[in-house]
């Protein structure tokens, strides 16, 4: 998409162009538009689980912007749908993971909805248990020094995970080879339902930064250009050879941390009342718009394309076949192993109805 | 064919490796320079240099989750947890990471990996530096584990664990390191993973076992063979994917099946043995499926009365082949 040749003073001020500032908008918006369809597919019936991004989508953007696509990594976390978005991944991918089907590039419909990956476009395959991306990011890192690729692998994750051993040991080993590697942290509070406060000793989770001897930066989540700004800086020092960067972007959660959780139980209506003034979605829109970038006829553009967009990934992933109980077995390894035993009841048996009951995530 | 012993075909055959293929890195702890603690990567820093020898800090998780992400950016990580008793910090990264990133992906990603650790007791080495963990790794769908017993097999078996495109946990029994020698030709062979081997033909009852006690149940069929109870041999060599062709024909042959192994008795890697040859061999059974595994205490004792009494060794198979001989 393009604006022409206008190129604005905010454009010229970080180093982008006008298509560029476009662009980036239509991928927060989209990833707000994919993730309330989301929610609303839940609430419908239509999918059993949600995990949810929205009010990190502006600092996901900015962050993974600066990022080549299918040349840099990513691995990502379960609130990653905008950096997945903004990585090459389309809303069509993302619904196909929501509702698990055969075809869904992520996992081919073996994982919940939220576990991105697609090795095309260099996401990393995520697991549940919390910040183990860490440490593989820190070795596609270690991988692009050792085969002198020129390649930067970040990985992102909230601050609740920031407190897992493996940010430890991966910052240490990525801070002692000067590794190509950018740790994201969204601190949007809470984890699931504890606040920072008791998750943290210190204000900010970048002030551990220096006791890796590496830069920690503290930029807020709302400003997307600040995020991409601070990215690219990160991205500039780690291809000079200069080592990882400890990026930790503020931002806020704005719905409850998934379809099976109730936060009005442990977060003040008056707190979530607020959130909305931080959101980075009205904030960029203003922005582009005073800056004369985004005028009212491409908002409206890009708003009629998004809707169509999350419409036909919706009909389209709603409609594609589930996964065969007869591939279940496929892909334990890279080949056929025919000592591993199948189940008595074979691999095309009746398979177990599902009820679409999540619980507990 | 050069005799040779267990450590030195280990340490050649990660030398030959990297020089085939440069995409082969070897790290873990003390692994440059001083070349292991038990010299299995002796003189390879010197070779290779700083950038396929990494000497990491002590974090068990970080070298196995880097070594997980390197494979997924091109790389063949071989690496080496110092003694199997310290791999614990790493299972999260195995378990949940390694083992299921090729299924969880739809084939996505691999993770063509090697880990290897020192395991095993009866080297003094108390309750952490003598433990056999292979249970806790045989039970996960995803990993490859592999017990070679002779300095031919950890050959053949190691350049196939690099080659492979999947997850392999390769242990060593280090008190087989200096003790254990055989010939190694100078060849570039390999030995399929998934294949077990008989290593001793016999007609009455068949011994079931890998490691250290693959060489204690042909010292113990030798013990039997002059009171007239005729033992063949089965070295697992893969525990997972386990050979069970092999299993079933022997104990099919012989309809007795004892199972050896120096881990802990309860649900041992021995009990999946003893399970598929319960049910996939019943109709030739001819005595119980028995087992002759360490005792269930939370680990091996240092003193060496203690240390004694808890290693199986040929004395204690023998006398639980004469006792399902007499069935």
């Amino acid at each position: 998409m393009t604006t022409g040749s206008a190129q604005s003073d905010l454009a010229a001020s970080v180093g982008l162009t006008d298509a560029d500032l476009i662009a980036m908008y239509r991928t927060v918006a989209l990833a707000r538009a994919v993730d309330e369809r989301m929610w609303i597919l839940n609430r419908a019936g239509r999918i059993p689980f949600v995990i949810s991004g929205q009010g990190h989508e502006g600092a996901q953007v900015g962050l993974a912007w600066p990022l080549e696509r299918k040349k840099d990594w990513i691995a990502p976390f379960y609130r990653s749908i905008a950096t997945c978005l903004a990585f090459g991944m389309s809303a069509q991918d993302i619904l196909m993971a929501q509702y698990a089907k055969a075809a869904d590039p992520s996992s081919g419909g073996r994982q919940m909805p939220g576990h991105y990956g697609n090795a095309e476009n260099h996401l990393v395959s995520l697991s549940s248990p919390v910040a183990t991306q860490m440490l593989h990011a820190v070795g596609i890192a270690l991988a692009a020094r050792i085969r002198k690729t020129g390649q930067v692998a970040m990985t992102s994750m909230g601050e609740g995970s920031s407190n897992q051993g493996d940010v430890h040991e991966g910052l240490n080993f990525a801070a002692i080879h000067r590794l190509p590697f950018i740790l994201v942290v969204e601190n949007n509070g809470s984890a699931i339902s504890v606040p920072a406060s008791q998750e943290l000793a210190t204000e900010h989770v970048a002030d551990r930064a220096s006791g890796y001897g590496i830069p920690g930066v503290v930029v807020d989540g709302s400003d997307v250009l600040a995020c991409y700004a601070a990215g690219r800086e990160a991205v500039e020092r780690a291809r000079r050879g200069d080592g990882p960067t400890l990026i930790e972007a503020k931002v806020i959660r704005l719905t409850a941390h998934s379809s099976d959780d109730q936060q009005t139980k442990y977060r003040p209506e008056q707190e979530l009342a607020g959130l909305k003034a931080m959101d980075a979605l009205p904030q960029f829109r203003s922005q582009l718009a005073e800056a004369g970038v985004l005028t009212e006829a491409v908002e409206v553009r890009l708003n009629a394309e998004i809707k169509a967009e999350v419409h036909a990934a919706t009909e389209y992933a709603e409609a594609q076949p589930d996964p065969e109980p007869s591939t279940a077995m496929q892909w334990v390894y890279a080949e056929e192993w025919p000592s591993e035993t199948p189940p008595p009841w074979g691999l095309t048996g009746p398979g177990t109805s599902h009820d679409g009951s999540g619980g507990g995530h | 064919m050069a005799l040779k012993t267990f450590i030195e075909a280990i340490r050649e055959t990660l030398a030959d490796e990297m020089r085939r293929d440069p995409t082969v890195i070897v790290l873990g702890e003390d692994v440059g320079k001083k070349g292991g603690v038990f010299l299995a990567t002796d003189g390879l820093w010197a070779e290779f240099g700083d950038d396929r020898v990494i000497d990491t800090p002590l974090t068990e998780s970080m070298i196995v989750g880097t070594s997980i992400g390197a494979s997924m950016n091109g790389l063949r990580p071989v690496a080496e947890i110092q003694f199997a008793d310290f791999i614990f910090p790493a299972f999260n990264q195995i378990l949940s990471e390694a083992a299921r990133m090729r299924y969880r992906s739809n084939n996505g990603f691999g993770v063509p990996m090697t880990i290897r650790a020192p395991y095993g007791g009866g080297v003094h080495g108390a309750l952490y530096h003598s433990q056999s963990v292979e249970a806790f790794f045989t039970h996960i769908p995803g990993l490859k584990i592999v017990i070679p017993s002779t300095p031919y097999d950890a050959r053949g078996l190691l350049r196939s664990s690099i080659r492979d495109d999947d997850p392999v946990l390769f242990f060593e029994h280090k008190k087989m390191y200096r003790s254990v020698r055989g010939d190694v030709p100078d060849t570039d062979y390999t030995i399929p993973l998934g294949r077990a081997a008989v290593t001793r033909a016999g007609s009455r009852v068949t011994v079931i076992a890998y490691g250290l006690m693959a060489h204690y149940a042909l010292e113990a069929a030798d013990v039997v063979m002059d009171e007239g109870i005729s033992v063949e041999v089965v070295d697992l060599r893969t525990l997972r994917p386990i050979d069970k062709e092999t299993v079933l024909n022997s104990v099919r042959k012989t309809g007795k099946c004892l199972v050896v192994y120096e881990d802990n008795r309860f649900g041992g890697y021995g009990a999946e043995v003893a399970a598929i040859v319960a049910e996939e061999a019943f109709d030739y059974l001819d005595g119980p499926v028995t087992r002759i595994a360490g005792p269930d205490v939370p680990g091996v004792p240092y003193n060496h009365v203690l240390e004694d009494w808890f290693m199986v060794n040929p004395e204690k198979i023998a006398d639980g082949i004469r006792k399902l001989a007499a069935y």
